[in-house]
Protein backbone atom coordinates (compact mmCIF):
# COMPACT_ATOMS: atom_id res chain seq x y z
CA UNK A 1 0.00 0.00 0.00
CA UNK A 2 1.06 3.44 -0.73
CA UNK A 3 0.80 6.35 1.88
CA UNK A 4 1.97 9.90 1.87
CA UNK A 5 2.83 12.29 5.13
CA UNK A 6 1.04 15.41 5.50
CA UNK A 7 0.36 17.93 7.81
CA UNK A 8 -2.26 18.27 10.69
CA UNK A 9 -3.55 21.16 9.52
CA UNK A 10 -5.76 21.70 12.68
CA UNK A 11 -8.12 25.03 12.52
CA UNK A 12 -6.41 27.41 10.43
CA UNK A 13 -4.02 27.24 7.67
CA UNK A 14 -1.15 29.56 7.47
CA UNK A 15 1.56 29.69 4.49
CA UNK A 16 5.45 30.19 4.38
CA UNK A 17 6.55 33.49 3.88
CA UNK A 18 7.57 31.88 0.01
CA UNK A 19 3.89 30.75 -0.43
CA UNK A 20 5.13 27.44 -1.46
CA UNK A 21 4.26 25.19 1.77
CA UNK A 22 2.01 25.12 4.71
CA UNK A 23 3.75 26.87 8.03
CA UNK A 24 4.21 23.36 9.94
CA UNK A 25 6.74 24.69 12.99
CA UNK A 26 4.12 23.66 15.32
CA UNK A 27 1.93 21.05 13.42
CA UNK A 28 2.45 17.20 13.52
CA UNK A 29 2.30 15.12 10.53
CA UNK A 30 0.11 11.98 9.68
CA UNK A 31 -0.74 9.80 6.59
CA UNK A 32 -3.85 10.56 4.62
CA UNK A 33 -7.17 9.41 6.00
CA UNK A 34 -8.02 7.44 3.28
CA UNK A 35 -4.82 5.52 3.21
CA UNK A 36 -4.99 4.82 6.85
CA UNK A 37 -7.95 2.60 5.70
CA UNK A 38 -5.89 1.08 2.99
CA UNK A 39 -3.26 -0.17 5.56
CA UNK A 40 -5.77 -1.61 7.73
CA UNK A 41 -7.04 -3.09 5.01
CA UNK A 42 -3.64 -4.56 3.66
CA UNK A 43 -2.51 -5.64 7.30
CA UNK A 44 -5.89 -7.63 7.49
CA UNK A 45 -6.12 -9.62 4.36
CA UNK A 46 -2.71 -10.61 4.90
CA UNK A 47 -3.67 -11.81 8.78
CA UNK A 48 -6.65 -13.68 7.52
CA UNK A 49 -5.31 -15.12 4.13
CA UNK A 50 -1.33 -15.30 4.54
CA UNK A 51 1.43 -13.31 2.63
CA UNK A 52 3.05 -10.16 3.44
CA UNK A 53 2.09 -6.68 3.37
CA UNK A 54 4.49 -3.82 2.26
CA UNK A 55 4.12 0.03 2.91
CA UNK A 56 5.14 2.65 0.20
CA UNK A 57 5.62 6.48 0.46
CA UNK A 58 7.52 8.87 -1.17
CA UNK A 59 8.63 12.06 0.44
CA UNK A 60 11.40 13.16 2.53
CA UNK A 61 13.34 12.19 5.20
CA UNK A 62 11.22 12.68 7.77
CA UNK A 63 8.23 10.89 6.23
CA UNK A 64 10.15 7.62 7.77
CA UNK A 65 7.67 8.44 10.50
CA UNK A 66 4.20 7.81 9.00
CA UNK A 67 6.07 4.57 7.69
CA UNK A 68 7.01 3.48 10.92
CA UNK A 69 3.73 4.03 11.95
CA UNK A 70 2.10 1.55 8.94
CA UNK A 71 4.58 -0.90 10.65
CA UNK A 72 3.04 -0.48 13.81
CA UNK A 73 -0.04 -0.85 12.81
CA UNK A 74 0.94 -4.52 11.09
CA UNK A 75 2.89 -3.80 7.70
CA UNK A 76 5.71 -6.28 7.73
CA UNK A 77 7.89 -4.10 5.58
CA UNK A 78 8.44 -0.31 4.48
CA UNK A 79 10.02 1.22 1.45
CA UNK A 80 11.08 4.69 1.40
CA UNK A 81 11.26 6.55 -1.47
CA UNK A 82 13.19 9.72 -0.12
CA UNK A 83 13.07 13.14 -1.85
CA UNK A 84 14.61 16.08 -0.98
CA UNK A 85 12.54 19.65 -0.46
CA UNK A 86 10.40 19.51 -3.57
CA UNK A 87 6.82 18.81 -4.50
CA UNK A 88 6.67 16.02 -6.77
CA UNK A 89 3.51 16.11 -9.73
CA UNK A 90 1.35 13.21 -9.61
CA UNK A 91 2.75 11.71 -12.86
CA UNK A 92 6.24 11.77 -11.45
CA UNK A 93 5.37 10.35 -8.29
CA UNK A 94 3.48 7.78 -9.90
CA UNK A 95 6.62 6.80 -12.71
CA UNK A 96 8.74 6.26 -9.42
CA UNK A 97 6.24 4.08 -7.68
CA UNK A 98 6.21 1.96 -10.96
CA UNK A 99 9.50 1.41 -11.00
CA UNK A 100 9.80 0.06 -7.37
CA UNK A 101 6.54 -2.26 -7.62
CA UNK A 102 8.75 -3.50 -10.87
CA UNK A 103 11.86 -4.71 -9.28
CA UNK A 104 9.66 -6.53 -6.33
CA UNK A 105 8.32 -9.49 -5.95
CA UNK A 106 5.06 -9.60 -7.90
CA UNK A 107 2.14 -7.79 -6.02
CA UNK A 108 -1.05 -9.30 -5.77
CA UNK A 109 -2.77 -6.20 -4.73
CA UNK A 110 -1.57 -2.37 -4.91
CA UNK A 111 -3.69 -0.49 -2.52
CA UNK A 112 -4.06 4.15 -2.50
CA UNK A 113 -5.81 5.96 -1.26
CA UNK A 114 -8.70 7.73 -3.42
CA UNK A 115 -6.92 11.08 -3.16
CA UNK A 116 -4.52 12.52 -1.02
CA UNK A 117 -5.95 14.99 1.82
CA UNK A 118 -3.06 17.65 0.94
CA UNK A 119 -2.46 17.54 -2.95
CA UNK A 120 -5.99 15.56 -3.85
CA UNK A 121 -5.16 14.68 -7.16
CA UNK A 122 -7.09 11.39 -7.93
CA UNK A 123 -4.66 9.96 -10.03
CA UNK A 124 -1.80 8.33 -9.08
CA UNK A 125 -3.24 4.70 -8.32
CA UNK A 126 -4.88 5.20 -11.65
CA UNK A 127 -1.02 5.82 -13.41
CA UNK A 128 0.44 3.06 -11.80
CA UNK A 129 -2.38 0.94 -12.69
CA UNK A 130 -1.93 1.78 -16.64
CA UNK A 131 1.89 2.32 -16.65
CA UNK A 132 1.31 -1.99 -15.19
CA UNK A 133 -1.42 -3.11 -17.39
CA UNK A 134 -3.49 -4.10 -14.33
CA UNK A 135 -7.40 -3.14 -13.62
CA UNK A 136 -8.24 -0.70 -11.50
CA UNK A 137 -11.23 0.13 -8.95
CA UNK A 138 -11.36 3.36 -7.42
CA UNK A 139 -13.21 5.36 -4.10
CA UNK A 140 -14.10 1.78 -2.75
CA UNK A 141 -15.90 1.06 0.75
CA UNK A 142 -15.75 -2.55 0.15
CA UNK A 143 -13.21 -5.24 -0.74
CA UNK A 144 -13.48 -8.64 -0.21
CA UNK A 145 -10.91 -11.06 -1.24
CA UNK A 146 -11.24 -14.84 -2.84
CA UNK A 147 -10.09 -17.11 -5.23
CA UNK A 148 -7.79 -14.52 -6.43
CA UNK A 149 -10.43 -11.87 -7.25
CA UNK A 150 -11.60 -8.68 -5.78
CA UNK A 151 -15.52 -7.86 -5.20
CA UNK A 152 -14.81 -3.97 -5.02
CA UNK A 153 -17.67 -1.72 -4.04
CA UNK A 154 -17.95 1.62 -4.83
CA UNK A 155 -20.05 4.26 -3.16
CA UNK A 156 -22.31 5.94 -5.45
CA UNK A 157 -25.67 8.08 -5.01
CA UNK A 158 -27.94 6.31 -3.77
CA UNK A 159 -25.73 2.46 -2.97
CA UNK A 160 -23.09 0.90 -4.14
CA UNK A 161 -21.89 -0.15 -7.45
CA UNK A 162 -20.09 -3.61 -7.20
CA UNK A 163 -16.92 -4.19 -9.62
CA UNK A 164 -15.49 -7.90 -9.95
CA UNK A 165 -11.64 -8.06 -11.03
CA UNK A 166 -9.21 -10.46 -11.28
CA UNK A 167 -5.72 -9.78 -9.15
CA UNK A 168 -3.33 -8.72 -9.70
CA UNK A 169 -5.28 -5.11 -9.28
CA UNK A 170 -4.82 -1.67 -8.26
CA UNK A 171 -7.68 -0.40 -5.77
CA UNK A 172 -8.11 2.90 -4.28
CA UNK A 173 -9.81 3.42 -1.54
CA UNK A 174 -11.83 5.61 0.72
CA UNK A 175 -11.88 6.74 4.82
CA UNK A 176 -14.88 4.68 6.44
CA UNK A 177 -13.35 1.33 4.55
CA UNK A 178 -12.96 0.40 7.91
CA UNK A 179 -12.41 1.41 11.49
CA UNK A 180 -8.16 1.20 11.61
CA UNK A 181 -6.46 0.30 14.65
CA UNK A 182 -4.65 2.22 17.08
CA UNK A 183 -1.13 0.23 17.32
CA UNK A 184 -0.04 -1.17 20.56
CA UNK A 185 2.98 0.09 22.77
CA UNK A 186 4.86 -3.34 22.26
CA UNK A 187 3.45 -3.39 18.26
CA UNK A 188 5.08 0.52 18.27
CA UNK A 189 8.16 -0.82 20.00
CA UNK A 190 8.36 -3.98 17.25
CA UNK A 191 7.80 -1.35 14.53
CA UNK A 192 11.28 0.21 15.18
CA UNK A 193 12.95 -3.02 14.55
CA UNK A 194 11.42 -3.43 11.13
CA UNK A 195 13.27 -2.82 7.55
CA UNK A 196 12.80 0.37 6.24
CA UNK A 197 14.50 0.42 2.94
CA UNK A 198 15.51 3.47 1.44
CA UNK A 199 15.95 4.34 -2.50
CA UNK A 200 16.25 7.57 -4.25
CA UNK A 201 14.24 7.63 -7.11
CA UNK A 202 15.16 10.40 -9.74
CA UNK A 203 12.27 13.34 -10.47
CA UNK A 204 10.95 13.70 -13.88
CA UNK A 205 10.19 17.24 -14.78
CA UNK A 206 6.62 18.21 -13.37
CA UNK A 207 3.81 19.23 -16.04
CA UNK A 208 1.64 19.68 -13.14
CA UNK A 209 3.74 22.57 -11.62
CA UNK A 210 2.79 24.77 -8.37
CA UNK A 211 3.70 28.19 -8.35
CA UNK A 212 1.98 29.26 -5.47
CA UNK A 213 -0.39 28.50 -2.77
CA UNK A 214 -3.03 30.73 -1.83
CA UNK A 215 -5.56 30.80 1.14
CA UNK A 216 -9.22 31.52 -0.23
CA UNK A 217 -10.74 34.79 0.99
CA UNK A 218 -13.95 34.18 2.96
CA UNK A 219 -12.70 32.91 5.92
CA UNK A 220 -12.85 35.65 8.09
CA UNK A 221 -16.38 35.08 9.38
CA UNK A 222 -16.73 35.83 12.48
CA UNK A 223 -19.58 34.40 15.03
CA UNK A 224 -22.55 36.54 16.45
CA UNK A 225 -22.39 35.37 20.12
CA UNK A 226 -26.48 34.46 20.90
CA UNK A 227 -25.66 34.42 24.59
CA UNK A 228 -23.74 32.25 27.14
CA UNK A 229 -25.03 29.07 28.61
CA UNK A 230 -28.66 27.55 28.48
CA UNK A 231 -30.10 30.85 28.87
CA UNK A 232 -29.03 31.36 25.39
CA UNK A 233 -31.89 28.99 24.37
CA UNK A 234 -34.74 31.18 23.80
CA UNK A 235 -32.54 33.36 21.37
CA UNK A 236 -31.43 30.14 19.27
CA UNK A 237 -35.06 29.37 18.97
CA UNK A 238 -35.64 32.89 17.66
CA UNK A 239 -32.79 32.33 15.13
CA UNK A 240 -33.89 29.20 14.11
CA UNK A 241 -37.13 30.61 13.20
CA UNK A 242 -36.10 33.45 11.08
CA UNK A 243 -34.06 30.72 9.21
CA UNK A 244 -36.79 28.44 8.86
CA UNK A 245 -36.33 25.42 10.08
CA UNK A 246 -38.12 25.38 13.41
CA UNK B 1 -10.10 26.75 -28.08
CA UNK B 2 -12.09 23.49 -28.52
CA UNK B 3 -12.85 21.76 -25.64
CA UNK B 4 -14.50 18.56 -25.64
CA UNK B 5 -17.15 18.18 -22.04
CA UNK B 6 -18.01 14.95 -20.37
CA UNK B 7 -21.31 15.40 -18.88
CA UNK B 8 -23.54 13.13 -17.23
CA UNK B 9 -27.52 13.74 -17.42
CA UNK B 10 -29.32 15.34 -14.99
CA UNK B 11 -26.05 16.09 -13.37
CA UNK B 12 -25.90 19.89 -12.03
CA UNK B 13 -22.20 19.40 -11.48
CA UNK B 14 -21.46 18.39 -15.11
CA UNK B 15 -23.83 21.55 -16.19
CA UNK B 16 -21.50 23.14 -14.10
CA UNK B 17 -18.44 21.95 -16.02
CA UNK B 18 -19.97 23.05 -19.13
CA UNK B 19 -20.65 26.53 -18.22
CA UNK B 20 -16.94 27.13 -17.41
CA UNK B 21 -15.99 25.41 -20.80
CA UNK B 22 -18.01 27.89 -22.62
CA UNK B 23 -16.14 30.21 -20.70
CA UNK B 24 -12.81 29.37 -22.22
CA UNK B 25 -13.65 28.17 -25.29
CA UNK B 26 -15.92 26.34 -28.21
CA UNK B 27 -17.59 23.13 -25.73
CA UNK B 28 -18.76 19.93 -26.95
CA UNK B 29 -21.07 18.22 -24.67
CA UNK B 30 -20.52 14.41 -24.57
CA UNK B 31 -21.92 11.43 -22.80
CA UNK B 32 -21.33 7.97 -22.70
CA UNK B 33 -24.17 5.30 -22.76
CA UNK B 34 -24.55 1.95 -20.64
CA UNK B 35 -22.96 1.07 -17.60
CA UNK B 36 -20.55 3.08 -15.85
CA UNK B 37 -17.58 1.23 -16.93
CA UNK B 38 -14.45 4.25 -16.03
CA UNK B 39 -12.02 2.92 -18.40
CA UNK B 40 -13.93 2.00 -21.26
CA UNK B 41 -15.56 5.42 -21.09
CA UNK B 42 -12.31 7.02 -20.68
CA UNK B 43 -11.11 5.21 -24.26
CA UNK B 44 -14.10 6.47 -25.66
CA UNK B 45 -13.73 9.86 -24.42
CA UNK B 46 -10.09 9.86 -25.95
CA UNK B 47 -10.76 8.60 -29.49
CA UNK B 48 -13.84 12.22 -29.53
CA UNK B 49 -11.28 14.03 -28.34
CA UNK B 50 -9.10 14.11 -31.51
CA UNK B 51 -8.49 17.52 -31.87
CA UNK B 52 -9.42 19.25 -29.32
CA UNK B 53 -7.65 21.68 -27.22
CA UNK B 54 -9.07 20.85 -23.58
CA UNK B 55 -11.05 17.87 -22.11
CA UNK B 56 -12.67 19.05 -19.24
CA UNK B 57 -15.40 17.35 -16.67
CA UNK B 58 -17.18 17.87 -13.12
CA UNK B 59 -14.65 17.70 -10.08
CA UNK B 60 -17.46 14.92 -9.05
CA UNK B 61 -16.84 11.34 -8.35
CA UNK B 62 -17.11 9.61 -12.09
CA UNK B 63 -15.62 13.04 -13.76
CA UNK B 64 -12.25 12.87 -11.31
CA UNK B 65 -11.96 9.07 -12.18
CA UNK B 66 -12.95 8.76 -15.53
CA UNK B 67 -10.55 11.85 -16.32
CA UNK B 68 -7.70 10.39 -14.39
CA UNK B 69 -8.26 7.59 -16.80
CA UNK B 70 -7.74 9.98 -19.71
CA UNK B 71 -5.00 11.27 -18.83
CA UNK B 72 -2.88 7.83 -17.70
CA UNK B 73 -4.27 6.71 -21.22
CA UNK B 74 -2.56 9.62 -22.95
CA UNK B 75 0.26 10.37 -20.45
CA UNK B 76 -1.08 13.73 -20.17
CA UNK B 77 -1.31 15.83 -16.37
CA UNK B 78 -4.30 15.94 -14.83
CA UNK B 79 -5.96 19.46 -12.95
CA UNK B 80 -8.37 17.80 -10.47
CA UNK B 81 -10.82 20.29 -9.22
CA UNK B 82 -9.85 23.87 -11.15
CA UNK B 83 -11.64 26.78 -10.37
CA UNK B 84 -9.89 29.10 -12.72
CA UNK B 85 -7.43 29.28 -16.06
CA UNK B 86 -5.09 31.95 -17.09
CA UNK B 87 -3.00 30.65 -19.70
CA UNK B 88 -1.17 27.90 -18.88
CA UNK B 89 -1.83 28.43 -15.11
CA UNK B 90 -4.61 26.76 -13.52
CA UNK B 91 -5.78 27.72 -10.13
CA UNK B 92 -6.97 24.28 -8.45
CA UNK B 93 -8.37 23.47 -4.63
CA UNK B 94 -6.07 21.42 -2.44
CA UNK B 95 -7.45 20.01 1.31
CA UNK B 96 -10.99 19.82 0.11
CA UNK B 97 -10.48 23.73 -0.99
CA UNK B 98 -9.38 24.77 2.32
CA UNK B 99 -6.41 26.13 0.31
CA UNK B 100 -5.72 26.63 -3.23
CA UNK B 101 -2.69 26.48 -5.63
CA UNK B 102 -1.99 28.05 -8.58
CA UNK B 103 0.22 25.89 -11.04
CA UNK B 104 1.65 25.29 -14.10
CA UNK B 105 0.10 22.91 -16.77
CA UNK B 106 1.95 21.59 -19.49
CA UNK B 107 -0.76 19.39 -21.48
CA UNK B 108 -1.99 18.96 -24.88
CA UNK B 109 -4.97 18.27 -24.50
CA UNK B 110 -5.38 19.98 -21.25
CA UNK B 111 -7.21 17.47 -19.08
CA UNK B 112 -9.25 19.39 -16.29
CA UNK B 113 -11.63 18.49 -14.02
CA UNK B 114 -14.26 21.89 -12.41
CA UNK B 115 -14.45 22.45 -8.60
CA UNK B 116 -17.61 21.91 -7.46
CA UNK B 117 -20.45 25.01 -7.19
CA UNK B 118 -17.45 27.50 -7.84
CA UNK B 119 -19.01 27.99 -11.66
CA UNK B 120 -22.63 28.61 -12.30
CA UNK B 121 -24.42 26.09 -14.17
CA UNK B 122 -25.30 26.00 -17.54
CA UNK B 123 -28.78 26.18 -18.21
CA UNK B 124 -28.71 26.63 -22.08
CA UNK B 125 -30.49 23.60 -23.71
CA UNK B 126 -27.19 21.80 -24.78
CA UNK B 127 -26.92 19.27 -27.17
CA UNK B 128 -25.16 16.17 -26.07
CA UNK B 129 -23.71 13.82 -28.04
CA UNK B 130 -24.08 10.16 -27.11
CA UNK B 131 -20.62 8.01 -27.12
CA UNK B 132 -20.86 4.08 -27.39
CA UNK B 133 -18.20 2.51 -25.13
CA UNK B 134 -16.21 -0.31 -26.50
CA UNK B 135 -15.80 -3.51 -24.71
CA UNK B 136 -12.01 -3.18 -24.27
CA UNK B 137 -12.12 -5.80 -21.18
CA UNK B 138 -11.98 -3.56 -18.15
CA UNK B 139 -13.61 -3.58 -14.84
CA UNK B 140 -17.62 -2.58 -14.59
CA UNK B 141 -20.34 -2.40 -12.60
CA UNK B 142 -21.94 -6.14 -12.10
CA UNK B 143 -24.16 -5.37 -9.09
CA UNK B 144 -25.94 -2.50 -7.51
CA UNK B 145 -26.05 -2.50 -3.07
CA UNK B 146 -29.02 0.09 -2.97
CA UNK B 147 -28.66 2.23 0.38
CA UNK B 148 -30.46 1.29 3.40
CA UNK B 149 -33.69 3.69 3.53
CA UNK B 150 -35.05 5.33 6.58
CA UNK B 151 -33.97 8.55 8.53
CA UNK B 152 -32.92 11.59 6.80
CA UNK B 153 -30.18 11.74 4.19
CA UNK B 154 -26.82 13.53 5.97
CA UNK B 155 -25.93 14.53 2.10
CA UNK B 156 -29.78 15.93 1.30
CA UNK B 157 -30.78 17.29 5.11
CA UNK B 158 -32.06 20.57 5.51
CA UNK B 159 -30.55 20.77 9.19
CA UNK B 160 -27.78 18.65 10.49
CA UNK B 161 -27.20 18.60 13.93
CA UNK B 162 -23.25 17.40 14.10
CA UNK B 163 -21.27 16.81 17.72
CA UNK B 164 -17.49 16.53 18.19
CA UNK B 165 -15.00 15.50 21.00
CA UNK B 166 -17.07 17.77 23.40
CA UNK B 167 -19.53 15.55 23.34
CA UNK B 168 -17.62 13.06 25.25
CA UNK B 169 -18.97 9.72 24.41
CA UNK B 170 -21.45 7.26 22.48
CA UNK B 171 -24.40 7.75 24.91
CA UNK B 172 -23.77 11.74 24.59
CA UNK B 173 -25.14 12.00 21.70
CA UNK B 174 -28.19 11.61 22.34
CA UNK B 175 -29.18 15.20 23.34
CA UNK B 176 -27.58 15.70 19.58
CA UNK B 177 -30.19 13.15 17.84
CA UNK B 178 -32.84 14.51 20.57
CA UNK B 179 -32.49 17.83 18.84
CA UNK B 180 -32.16 16.90 14.74
CA UNK B 181 -35.16 14.76 15.26
CA UNK B 182 -37.21 17.99 16.64
CA UNK B 183 -35.65 19.91 13.80
CA UNK B 184 -36.12 16.85 11.26
CA UNK B 185 -32.49 16.61 10.30
CA UNK B 186 -30.05 14.44 10.48
CA UNK B 187 -27.18 13.56 12.75
CA UNK B 188 -23.44 14.47 11.87
CA UNK B 189 -20.27 14.30 13.27
CA UNK B 190 -16.58 15.14 13.44
CA UNK B 191 -13.56 13.07 12.71
CA UNK B 192 -12.68 12.51 16.20
CA UNK B 193 -16.30 11.03 17.02
CA UNK B 194 -15.72 7.99 14.49
CA UNK B 195 -11.97 7.49 15.15
CA UNK B 196 -13.19 6.77 18.79
CA UNK B 197 -16.07 4.64 16.92
CA UNK B 198 -18.66 6.73 18.89
CA UNK B 199 -20.50 7.13 15.34
CA UNK B 200 -20.27 4.84 12.20
CA UNK B 201 -18.44 6.97 8.88
CA UNK B 202 -21.58 7.40 7.49
CA UNK B 203 -22.59 10.24 10.01
CA UNK B 204 -18.78 11.86 9.43
CA UNK B 205 -18.94 15.47 8.26
CA UNK B 206 -15.19 16.82 6.69
CA UNK B 207 -13.31 16.66 3.47
CA UNK B 208 -13.14 12.71 4.01
CA UNK B 209 -16.73 12.21 5.02
CA UNK B 210 -20.05 13.27 3.81
CA UNK B 211 -20.21 17.18 2.53
CA UNK B 212 -23.55 18.65 3.24
CA UNK B 213 -25.09 21.43 2.53
CA UNK B 214 -28.00 22.68 4.86
CA UNK B 215 -30.03 25.63 5.51
CA UNK B 216 -28.61 25.36 9.15
CA UNK B 217 -25.72 23.65 10.24
CA UNK B 218 -25.50 23.41 13.94
CA UNK B 219 -21.69 22.15 15.39
CA UNK B 220 -22.03 21.24 19.09
CA UNK B 221 -18.57 20.51 20.76
CA UNK B 222 -16.65 21.02 17.68
CA UNK B 223 -13.23 23.16 17.20
CA UNK B 224 -13.37 23.92 13.49
CA UNK B 225 -10.13 22.11 12.04
CA UNK B 226 -9.92 22.52 8.12
CA UNK B 227 -10.76 18.83 7.45
CA UNK B 228 -14.30 19.22 9.14
CA UNK B 229 -15.02 22.94 7.50
CA UNK B 230 -14.52 21.13 3.91
CA UNK B 231 -17.43 19.26 4.88
CA UNK B 232 -19.82 21.68 6.02
CA UNK B 233 -18.90 25.53 4.24
CA UNK B 234 -21.43 24.30 1.73
CA UNK B 235 -24.22 25.27 4.44
CA UNK B 236 -26.23 28.56 4.66
CA UNK B 237 -25.79 29.22 8.45
CA UNK B 238 -23.40 27.52 10.58
CA UNK B 239 -24.89 27.50 14.50
CA UNK B 240 -21.15 27.13 16.83
CA UNK B 241 -21.73 26.04 20.37
CA UNK B 242 -18.79 25.72 22.19
CA UNK B 243 -17.17 26.10 25.44
CA UNK B 244 -14.18 27.57 24.06
CA UNK B 245 -15.02 31.52 22.69
CA UNK B 246 -11.78 31.26 21.11
CA UNK B 247 -12.29 27.88 19.06
CA UNK B 248 -11.57 28.33 15.32
CA UNK B 249 -15.10 27.54 14.71
CA UNK B 250 -16.11 30.81 15.50
CA UNK B 251 -14.53 32.18 12.39
CA UNK B 252 -16.34 29.37 9.73
CA UNK B 253 -19.67 30.22 12.17
CA UNK B 254 -22.83 32.71 11.50
CA UNK B 255 -23.70 32.43 15.22
CA UNK B 256 -22.68 30.96 18.76
CA UNK B 257 -23.74 30.16 22.16
CA UNK B 258 -20.76 29.41 24.72
CA UNK B 259 -20.84 27.40 26.91
CA UNK B 260 -20.85 23.50 28.21
CA UNK B 261 -22.76 21.51 25.01
CA UNK B 262 -24.58 19.34 27.58
CA UNK B 263 -26.37 21.91 29.21
CA UNK B 264 -27.38 24.40 26.30
CA UNK B 265 -28.45 21.57 23.86
CA UNK B 266 -31.49 20.18 25.89
CA UNK B 267 -32.53 23.69 26.73
CA UNK B 268 -32.64 24.08 23.05
CA UNK B 269 -34.56 20.73 22.58
CA UNK B 270 -37.12 21.71 25.48
CA UNK B 271 -37.23 25.42 23.99
CA UNK B 272 -38.19 24.45 21.00
CA UNK B 273 -41.16 22.01 22.38
CA UNK B 274 -42.51 25.48 24.53
CA UNK B 275 -42.56 27.68 21.36
CA UNK B 276 -44.75 24.14 19.45
CA UNK B 277 -46.63 23.72 22.79
CA UNK B 278 -46.05 20.28 22.68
Amino acid sequence: MCVKRVPITGGKIVLTDDEQSIRTLHLGFTISPHEECGVEEAVRIVEQQGGESVVLTLGPPEAEEQLRECLAMGADHAIHLVTDEQEWDAQATAAAIVETVRAEVPFDLLVFGNESADAGGYQVGIRVAYALGLPVVTGLKGLTVENGRVRAEQEVSGGRDVYDVQMPAVVTVLEGLNLPRYPSVPAKLRAQRKPVEQRRPTRIEPKLEKLRLVVPEGQGKQAEILGTGPEAAPRVVEVMQQIGVA
Amino acid sequence: MNVLVFVEPGDDLSRQALGFAREIGDARAVSVEGAYAPAAWAAALVDAADGADAIVAAGSVHGNEVLAHVAARLDQPFAANVTGIDGDVVTRQRWGGSLLEEARVQGSPLVLSVAPHVHAADEAEAQVDTLVAGANGSPQVVDRVEAATGGVSLADAKVVVSGGRGVGSAEGFAIIEELAGLLGGAVGCSRVVTSAGWLPHTNQVGQTGTKVSPDLYVACGISGATQHIAGCKGAKKILAINSDAEAPILASADYAVIGDLHEIVPAISAELRKARGT
